[in-house]
């Protein structure tokens, strides 16, 4: 004796938030009517288990149906099958689309390939994000990821318009992209602190200011390659570590400026130098793939790390990195102020993100 | 050449890719008329081809038009082999048929295969230029306007109702047709819908022609079936109500207004000119052609039957011979119920009945499919009457001539007609048949409430209700006068307790009511009502032939008592006194038979308080007994108590003059009988506490009635803000909001092998309707308040073992803080509260928790919060899809590259809440098969039938849409059969859907809303003139 067949199907689509978040969290049906009965549903409304598991069925079958049209969401707003309010179509696309911070750490950077896909039970393991979901967001990186690839115009512009995602959405999505793009190392220990928006917004910062879209906007994959071209400008800027001259100057500059307005003067006057020279070669280096991709971590390295060490603080550090930009400025002989802006600019707003525990 | 049909191929999108090595198709479109095609252009390598095609033009009889459906079908081009078809839309022609209703077909339909279901969509553009054609011996009947719709529909006033059109049309099922071993089952699924479909369109043209000899221009309460007669044939049959419509223009007062609600009020702009009202009237009659006062109309007799003639106050038999004209093997089981009888006789009634009398003597069947009427147009109720004959199929051979159909049905109808005239009356309304096969052998069965009528709407053209006809007039109120006894009191068709009218304390009125229509807007209702069901099962063994025929003719006169005594039972623990929309179906499989009554219970301030139910044992002596039975008896003491809470039902305080003996006293105590004891004996003792006000007595003498008793009380409540009734309104709720939610619903149990017995079988089958029923309302729960109204409930068993449980209906939401008010008591503030509430108009059903959270918790406080309420709406008026123009700008920006799709709302009522109807567009009459071969892969036979009614509902939305219309009222799922085969992977299904589309307007302009009231006090001042 059994229920052979169940259904239920509403002229509007019926969709229960609940039990979609359930369904996108990769919850089994079993499994998502034992949560739904600890939520305490079943007393709204003198439900017994077996109408919420009913519900539930439904509710799947449901969101199953509509998933093909989730991967392509222009579709659903003009196909005839389901009939689903559009602030409704809004959140299922948005919900769709979003993702677990701790998996998306796991594979930012990687390669969006079968191989990364095959180590997704290792990742849901380490994450706790069920392996359904781990697959569902990775699918979702790469389709948004295969689609933007041809498309001409900024980067964030067309994820919004091909996949009607919310601009925050589109953002991180556009961080994800960029980073599996340019395979930034994210992985190391030492990187291990940094949350996926210490990263979302550094990927943003570099978008903006060193890709090629930052000088030309009609170009194809403008805004996820690096701007070439700069890249090999910043060699220049070796000069200011290189000549002794320059570098002394800069570094009494810096000091008379900091002097008196913090603690941490005696460390950084000390440090200068080294300082500098950290991230000045990092500037130099980025014209190697190699390079690029460990760009993050030559920050902590190089620069980060050597701070903390000295306990400044977020205050001294901001009121560090103003004046050693500001400084070269007034420097005669040296001639790379443009690119010197844009470089400090990107790294001054990373360095203050990623600096914290 | 009296037509020209034109169509053009725009474009397509979504197609699926057909050749896997481009990942694109090759699409070209091919249209089908009749015998002649035309093809578009392939157009290569394109998921969404751009066709722009020529307009394809054939010319055409109209009687083919009306046959006819249009056929589109989308082939994908192979250069080397043969195309290969993607899918068909099939578009019935028949609304451009029609001067007032769609002038243009032009929209996105879904191109929909049998094996794969819906694959892509088609923008098309239909017109049809008809010429006009005198010729008196045509066979088509273009022109006259069909409705589902059981009442008459808004935006039009009804000139005359004619009464009863029926046809049939029979064919061979080409299932069964030796071809099909050698086609596919695509072809065979093709050719079935075709032919289905051709047969709805002869059968809607000859009813429209027998419309147009009795001199009418429409078709209400057009109910449409198949009988999937297997071997031996495929059965289409209709039943309506022909009638004389006058559209309304925007002025003119509804006063066809059969609804409590204000905005039914069917002021109408957009309907077109009424001169086009009755064109080409046939036998040089003219018909009204303006909206201004009809002429005088005479019934005109059918020519082709002779009407025997017809004496409503014969005494008559109610209960039928159960002699049989073929097989002699027939139980016809009348049923009349409630009522008593009174002391002296009316002479009034006695006039009125002449009088009316020969308004309905012409006609053979005085029978009407409405189940709702124009005020002051029923006059007196009987009772239901049924009747239900078991016949074996065999093979039908001459198609042309269905005379075995025919001659059965007009049996059954005779016998209706028997029965309505025993309970004293002269017409049927709320008239229904349906069928019920298995194998060889069919259950047909008919139904209806006995009444009389006021035959002013049969008898002349002038309806206005200002003018009361005296002669007729009622010496008592609307709100009662249907209740009062139609027939003789000294010669009671059946046994019954008669008291004075509880309202008007001048007439007599019958201890319960039972009736198959809907509760008439204007009767006083003590409380709120609700869905009450009676489910039976009874096993029968397995036979063949005649042996089976006679096993189930004598199974079901116990199955109809036992489910009227359920009913009774039930109607009683809810301390209510009549049913409305009550639908008995009887169901028979290879094994058993399945019995299902729904009704909405209602307390009818005029007829008495039930008295309550009593229990007693069969052997007084017993302690142990004794006490079971006080525990019993405290248990139902509390469930009545309960409910007369839960319905509010607070009967005002009844002086004792006039009245026989009001106050129950709980010692004085009819009997009620089981069914297996025969009951015609003891009935004296039924008739001996006559007038007395008593309880029900359940006497507990076997296992069997303990079984009953626990599941009379087993019946669930719906939880607190729900509410359920299988009547269009819910008696009791006056104030709706738009929200609204229809949906369907399949479940098919099945049995395991283990020898079940009756008592284990109607568990199952009782559990299996209320788990349905709560699974609603935990679906439903984010819409509180909120009542499922026309829940409709189908049973069927597919097979042996299984149970098929099918369920339409719609949730509407309301405003709790008003659901005390009486409509006529304040009509003004009606009107503005809805207003207000309008505003939350597409919110549609949302589950999502933020914005549900807000509506109910603001409407349960009471207060609306005008600030949230507001910004709601601007935010929702962008998504908001209804036309606030016209159909045609909607239609621009819809066919031509538009990228949102028109939502059209769908509901089993004949109207929408907050919504005002402003032009019907035509019947929707469809027939969809989906077969597969992969049904594990499509998610088992849920996930098969979840796409697929989800996939009916699609195209259902997607022609009204092309119509240039945003909603379907009246909507009925007629069929749903299921046949599976999960060992092969493969499942089959048909659907038959159908309604009314419309085009409709959400009351907003406060210009709209005045007239509106001005409208509503025209309204109610008139239903008073009327009394």
């Amino acid at each position: 004796m059994a229920v052979e067949l169940d259904v239920f199907v509403g002229n509007t689509t019926i969709m229960d938030e609940e039990v979609y978040q359930l369904w996108l969290d990769g919850y089994t049906v079993n499994d998502a009517v034992k949560v739904r009965m600890e939520g305490g549903v079943m007393d709204e409304c003198e439900a017994s288990a077996d109408v919420l598991l009913s519900d539930t069925m439904d509710q799947y079958r449901t969101f199953q149906m509509c998933e093909r049209l989730l991967h392509s969401p222009a579709k659903l707003a003009n196909q005839l099958l389901f009939q689903i309010p559009p602030h409704r179509q809004t959140v299922l696309i948005e919900r769709y689309y979003a993702f677990d911070d701790a998996f998306v750490r796991e594979v930012l950077g990687k390669k969006l390939s079968k191989g990364t896909k095959k180590d997704l039970d290792d990742i849901s393991a380490k994450t706790s994000v069920t392996l359904k979901s781990c697959r569902r967001q990775f699918d979702n990186f790469k389709r948004v990821f295969k689609v933007v690839e041809e498309l001409k115009g900024p980067l964030v512009e067309n994820i919004r318009q091909h996949f009607l995602l919310s601009d925050k959405l589109a953002r991180d999505y556009a961080a994800i992209v960029f980073f599996a793009n340019n395979r930034f190392e994210t992985g190391k220990r030492k990187l291990q602190y940094l949350t996926f928006q210490d990263f979302a917004f550094c990927a943003g910062q570099l978008i903006n200011n060193w890709t090629v879209g930052a000088v030309d906007n009609m170009v194809e994959d403008m805004d996820v390659d690096l701007d070439k071209e700069f890249l090999q400008e910043l060699k220049e800027l070796k000069i200011l570590i290189t000549d002794k001259d320059l570098l002394d100057q800069h570094k009494s500059l810096v000091c008379t400026a900091l002097r008196g307005k913090t603690k941490a003067f005696n460390e950084m006057e000390a440090n200068f130098k080294n300082l500098s020279r950290g991230l000045v070669n990092i500037a130099a280096k980025l014209t190697n793939t190699k390079d690029v991709r460990d760009f993050f971590i030559d920050l902590v390295e190089k620069f980060i790390e050597p701070c903390r060490s000295d306990r400044w603080t977020a205050a001294d550090m901001k009121l560090y990195l103003t004046h050693y930009t500001n400084s070269a400025h007034i420097l005669d002989t040296f001639k790379h102020q443009v690119v010197w802006d844009r470089y400090m600019g990107v790294i001054k707003s990373c360095i203050f993100k990623m600096y914290h525990d | 050449m009296p037509g020209k049909l034109k169509a053009k191929i725009v474009a397509g999108r979504h197609l699926p890719v057909m050749d896997r090595a481009s990942d694109l198709t090759d699409a070209f479109v091919e249209v089908k008329f009749g015998n002649t095609t035309f093809k578009t252009d392939v157009c290569p390598k394109s998921l969404n081809p751009q066709w722009n095609s020529e307009w394809f033009k054939f010319e055409v009889d109209d009687e083919d038009l009306q046959d006819e459906p249009l056929q589109i079908t989308v082939l994908d081009h192979d250069t080397y082999s043969a195309n290969d078809a993607i899918g068909k839309v099939y578009i019935d022609i028949d609304p451009l048929l029609c001067t007032e209703a769609a002038s243009v077909i032009s929209g996105w339909f879904p191109i929909y295969d049998t094996i794969h279901g819906i694959r892509g969509e088609i923008n098309v553009l239909v017109k049809v230029e008809l010429f006009n054609d005198l010729n008196r011996f045509r066979q088509s009947s273009c022109g006259v306007k069909f409705f589902c719709t059981t009442s008459i529909p808004r935006c039009y006033r009804a000139a005359m109702v004619h009464g009863f059109v029926e046809e049939l049309v029979v064919n061979e099922d080409p299932e069964y047709q030796w071809i099909d071993r050698i086609r596919t089952p695509r072809a065979s699924n093709e050719a079935r819908q075709r032919l289905i479909s051709l047969m709805s369109g002869e059968l809607q043209r000859k009813i429209g022609l027998k419309v147009l000899e009795m001199g009418g221009n429409a078709v209400v309460g057009y109910l449409q079936c198949f009988d999937l007669e297997g071997e031996s044939g495929l059965v289409v049959r209709a039943i309506g109500t022909a009638c004389t419509l006058d559209k309304l223009s925007s002025g003119s007062a509804p006063n066809t207004n059969t609804h409590v609600h204000p905005n039914t009020a069917p002021a109408s702009n957009a309907c077109n000119s009424p001169s086009k009202d009755g064109k080409e009237p046939v036998f040089g009659e003219d018909l009204p052609s303006s909206s201004g006062p009809p002429t005088p109309f005479r019934a005109l007799p059918t020519s082709s039957s002779s009407p025997p003639p017809f004496s409503p106050s014969k005494p008559c038999s109610r209960q039928s011979s159960s002699s049989d004209t073929d097989l002699s093997l027939t139980p016809k089981t009348g049923m009349g119920s409630g009522g008593s009888a009174g002391k002296e006789a009316g002479p009034l009634k006695t006039l009125l009945r002449q009088q009316t009398q020969t308004a309905l003597e012409q006609r053979e069947f005085p029978f009407f499919t409405l189940t709702s009427f124009p005020p002051g147009f029923l006059v007196h109720v009987g009772g239901v009457v049924s009747a239900r004959s078991v016949k074996l199929l065999d093979r039908i051979h001459n198609p042309d001539e269905p005379e075995t159909r025919d001659a059965w049905w007009e049996e059954i109808r005779q016998e209706i007609k028997s029965h309505a005239k025993a309970l004293g009356c002269h017409a049927v309304i709320g008239y229904s048949e349906s069928t019920s096969i298995c194998e060889e052998v069919c259950i047909l069965s008919a139904s209806g409430t006995a009444a009389i009528l006021n035959p002013r709407y049969m008898r002349e053209g002038c309806l206005d209700i200002g003018s009361t006809d005296h002669r007729f007039e009622e010496p008592s109120p609307p709100s009662c006068g249907f209740c009062h006894i139609p027939y003789d009191e000294l010669n009671m068709p059946f046994p019954a307790q008669l008291t004075y009218c509880y309202h008007c304390r001048r007439q007599k009125v019958p201890d319960v009511l039972f009736t198959t229509i809907d509760l008439p807007p204007e009767a006083a209702v003590t409380g709120k009502g609700c869905l009450i069901q009676a489910r039976l099962c009874r096993l029968k063994k397995k036979a063949q032939g005649e042996v089976n025929a006679t096993a189930i003719s004598n199974l079901l006169p116990f199955m109809e008592y036992e489910l009227h005594t359920q009913l009774m039972n039930k109607l009683k623990l809810r301390n209510m006194n009549a049913l409305f929309g009550l639908h008995i179906q009887i169901s028979v499989g290879e094994n058993m038979l399945l019995g299902l009554a729904s009704a909405t219970g209602v307390y009818l301030t005029a007829l008495p308080a039930p008295g309550g139910i009593q229990i007693a044992g069969k052997t007084p002596g017993d302690l142990s007994n004794e006490h079971h039975i006080l525990t019993i008896q405290k248990r139902i003491n509390d469930a009545i108590a309960k409910n007369k809470e839960l319905y509010q039902i607070n009967p005002p305080e009844l002086t004792e003059e006039g009245v026989g003996s009001p106050i129950p006293e709980p010692r004085q105590r009819s009997r009620l009988f089981r069914s297996h004891s025969e009951s015609s004996d003891e009935l004296s003792e039924l008739d001996l506490s006559h007038g007395k006000k008593d309880a029900f007595v359940l006497e507990i003498d076997d296992t069997d009635a303990v079984e009953d008793i626990h599941s009379l009380l087993t019946d669930a409540h719906p939880p607190t803000g729900f509410y359920s009734c299988n009547t269009e309104i819910m008696p009791g709720i006056y104030n709706w909001t738009s929200g609204i939610q229809m949906f369907t619903s399949v479940r098919v149990f099945r049995l395991s092998n283990a020898n079940l017995t009756n008592q284990g079988l109607n568990k199952i089958f009782t559990d299996l309707c209320e788990n349905l029923l709560k699974s609603f309302y935990f679906k439903l729960r984010s819409m509180i308040p909120c009542c499922l109204c026309h829940l409709n409930f189908t049973v069927a068993v597919p097979e042996e073992e299984l149970i098929q449980v099918t369920v339409t209906a719609v949730a509407m939401t309301f405003d709790k803080d008003q659901t005390q008010e009486k409509p006529a008591d304040k009509p003004i503030t009606k009107g503005s509260s809805e207003t207000e509430e309008q505003l939350q108009f597409p919110l549609e059903l949302c589950a999502d928790t933020s914005s549900a959270n807000t509506q109910p918790s603001s409407k349960i406080s009471g207060v609306p919060e005008s600030t949230n309420v507001s910004s709601r709406v601007s935010s929702l008026e962008r998504c908001s899809p209804l036309p606030e123009g016209r159909s045609r700008s909607l239609r621009s920006s819809r066919s031509f590259g538009g990228s949102s799709v028109t939502v059209v709302k769908m509901t089993p009522l004949s109207f929408l809440p907050g919504i005002r109807i402003i032009k019907y567009l035509g019947i929707i009459n469809m027939f969809f098969i989906r077969e597969t071969t992969s049904l594990r892969e499509e998610g088992g036979v849920s996930g098969f039938l979840h796409s697929f009614i989800a996939e009916v509902f699609a195209m259902v939305r997607a022609h009204v849409a092309a119509l240039g219309g945003n909603a379907v009222v009246s909507y009925s799922m007629k069929e749903c059969v299921l046949m599976e085969n999960p060992n092969k992977n493969q499942a089959q299904c048909l659907i038959n859907v159908s309604g009314d589309a419309v085009i409709c307007v959400r009351e907003t302009d406060q210009e709209t809303t005045a007239s509106m009231t001005n409208i509503g006090q025209t309204c109610s001042s008139g239903t008073d003139g009327a009394t």
